[in-house]
């Protein structure tokens, strides 16, 4: 048995299999399941490692060779599948509750498989392949057969798979750059070509318009999913790039570059959001703004970097999951996702309201909610290293914080003698009541999430020591 | 002989690559395409040997079927049977210039990637140049996959000079074809609106 066969071919081959099935319910349990016992066992099961269970003992081998390559979990990794799989399975068992089990559990565990891929496959570059194929794979997730697609997918996939040719050439200059550091043309060449390869993957501003487009066309929990997995994925395969070119790591100009994107986006995201009349646009460019928050953590001294990198995404996921999910009990209820349509409706979709702005207000860093902690540790960071900078992100912050007032406002806007009337069914209020504890638990209680995430570093040779 | 023969390959891909851009019907589309993969093939037989080779020819085959066995399946539009599509002197104007960039940047390409050959620099260079410009000159479901699939068709052309994985050989056949699937699915998806509307 090894490790590839467990994370990424079983998942693979469940998923196809789950295809088969039509029960919403069945789905949901199966798929959320699966993902949550995946999760156990990269936590708890150690990789190259004997594992004794009573009278049975056995070893889980790290790697697996693939035509030629090889497929490698390293020990180290564990965590970080934990948190993968954990987080998928929040969208799994919530899939039922939106109505979408039938598209986002096969197809999202397949994509959640081939990105587990993405991540062991080695030589590392050749990830950016397997996060093509899953995009692919979330064409017919994002739109319906029977609906004519919008230009937003046709934007996602037009960007992300040009992202591919860009990484995979960067990848092999880079190593003609490792061998011979003196020669500044090709350093700049693979550079530039590098950027491009992570400005289309990461959707760097401007080649981010693909993303409110797709919240405005494609069901809001479908799209919350791809938004949390892909630049979750990309962070850490655009990690694996700084690890491992020891030029690139040292370099003050990247350091440079990763602030000023970082910033824009944040800026810029924050500053649209607060002009917004759509809430799915909202949550499209709050989620900008996370990523945004990601370049910057990149950007420091990584010894600090990493960890504030790692502390943003279990909050990421927790937030995107309840903010999709609501969303998508809103745009059941309504016409459409406008101001003009969502007026009103915290009496008459409490629940999904309250996760709504709860979801929006962490993303702005509000205290005491799950975005609050690597908020504040990066704005702290930050402000050591440029002031001006970090007044820049005060500014993206204030944008997002007046989103979510307005959301609130528009919200809770009713007619005066409009009456309360629940429209959530039990199971969906549930799910929102524990998605929104989750994010104050991850607010007051950070150090919880500490026990998965002191390790993670440890995944990178020499980042984050 | 042989070097005639590439630069008689890179004509044809400049061939197939600017009709890919001017042509409305579909049929011509598919067959450009399916041409263009022969050319493909002819180029990377200078890197790779011909097994490997040929697994790109019969992934971009099977890709211009699935596209075409699904579009001939669709109702047929108006505009895509239009002999004289408007935009044509533009669309060449912008080709002759893709043209002109690529014979001025194929020598620094070809210093830069490990002297893959100057026909093979200019007839990848040529095929992403013109799949870029096509993407940028329409919004059509079909141009759009086959723009993106001429891109990458360029890509792979280059990128046989520097690696011969199987994996790699593997995962960009099951590129190409995802993209041809996720272009029919799309294809299909798009026609409900015509469908509806007739």
């Amino acid at each position: 048995m090894n490790a590839p066969t467990i994370w990424i071919i079983l998942p693979a081959v469940i998923a196809v299999l789950l295809m088969l099935i039509n029960n919403q319910r069945a789905l949901s349990l199966i798929g959320g399941g699966t993902a949550i016992l995946l999760a156990i066992f990269a936590q708890f099961v150690p990789i190259e490692e004997a594992f004794r269970l009573n009278t049975l003992s056995f070893k889980i081998e790290s790697s697996m060779n693939v035509l030629g390559r090889s497929l490698l979990i390293q020990p180290e990794e564990g965590t970080l599948l934990a948190l993968i799989y954990g987080s998928a399975a929040l969208w799994f068992f919530g899939a039922e509750a939106s109505r979408t089990s039938q598209k986002i559990v096969p197809i999202g565990l397949l994509i959640t498989a081939f990105m587990v891929a993405a991540i062991a496959v080695e030589p590392f570059l050749f990830a950016a392949l397997f996060i093509e194929v899953a995009v692919l794979l979330a064409i017919p997730m994002l739109t319906s057969i029977y609906k004519p697609p919008g230009k937003g997918i046709i934007r996602f996939l037009i960007y992300q798979t040009l992202a591919m040719p860009f990484l995979l050439l960067s990848g092999w200059l880079l190593a003609g750059v490792e061998s011979s550091p003196g020669n500044l043309a090709l350093a700049a060449q693979s550079a530039s070509i590098l950027g491009l390869g992570f400005a289309f993957l990461f959707a760097i501003f401007p080649l981010y318009n693909w993303i409110p487009m797709l919240l405005e066309e494609a069901p809001p929990f479908i799209v919350g999913f791809l938004l949390w997995l892909l630049p979750t994925i990309t962070v850490i395969f655009g990690a694996g790039f700084i690890d491992r070119y020891s030029w690139l790591r040292t370099s003050p100009q990247l350091a440079t570059a990763l602030q000023l994107a970082g910033i824009i986006m944040i800026v810029t995201g924050g500053l649209w959001a607060a002009f917004q009349r759509h809430i799915g646009r909202i949550m499209a460019y709050g989620s900008v703004a996370e990523t945004g928050l990601s370049l910057l953590a990149l950007s420091l001294d990584l010894r600090l970097g990493i960890p504030i990198l790692f502390l943003l995404l279990p909050a990421r996921a927790l937030t995107l999951v309840v903010w999709s999910f609501s969303l998508t009990l809103l745009k059941d209820r309504s016409e459409t996702l406008r101001f003009s349509s969502v007026r009103g409706m915290l009496r008459t979709s409490p629940f999904a309201s309250i996760g709504l702005v709860i979801a929006s207000l962490s993303t702005s860093g509000f205290p005491l909610l799950a975005g609050f902690p690597s908020r504040l540790a990066l704005w702290d960071s930050l402000a050591r290293v440029s002031l001006v900078t970090a007044l820049w992100m005060g500014v993206g912050i204030v944008g997002m914080f007046i989103a979510s007032f307005r959301t609130l406002a528009v919200l809770s806007m009713a007619d005066e003698y409009s009456s309360w009337d629940v429209s959530e069914n039990l199971l969906q209020g549930i799910m929102l009541g524990l998605g929104v504890i989750g994010i104050f638990v991850l607010g007051l209680f950070p150090q919880t999430v500490q026990y998965f995430l002191s390790d993670l570093p440890g995944m990178f040779e020499h980042l984050g020591r | 002989m042989i070097l005639s023969l590439l630069w008689f390959i890179v004509l044809i891909l400049a061939f197939t690559s600017v009709g890919v851009m001017l042509v409305r019907d579909w049929r011509w589309l598919i067959i450009l395409l399916a041409v263009q993969y022969g050319g493909m093939f002819i180029l990377a037989l200078q890197h790779w040997p011909i097994g490997m080779a040929a697994v790109k020819v019969i992934a971009g085959w099977m890709s211009a079927a699935i596209l075409g066995m699904t579009r001939s399946n669709l109702v047929d539009d108006q505009n895509d049977n239009d002999a004289l599509p408007q935009g044509r002197l533009f669309r060449l104007i912008a080709a002759f210039i893709v043209i002109l960039i690529v014979t001025s940047g194929a020598p620094l390409v070809d210093a830069m990637m490990a002297d893959a050959g100057l026909a093979v620099s200019a007839g990848s260079l040529l095929l992403i140049g013109m799949g870029l410009l096509h993407l940028g000159v329409t919004d059509r479901v079909l141009q759009v996959t086959i723009g993106l699939m001429t891109i990458i068709a360029g890509f792979e052309i280059l990128y046989t000079a520097v690696e011969s994985s199987v994996l790699v050989a593997a995962l960009l056949a099951v590129v190409n074809l995802g993209l041809a699937l996720a272009g029919s699915y799309l294809m299909i998806a798009s026609s409900a609106r015509e469908a509806e509307s007739t």
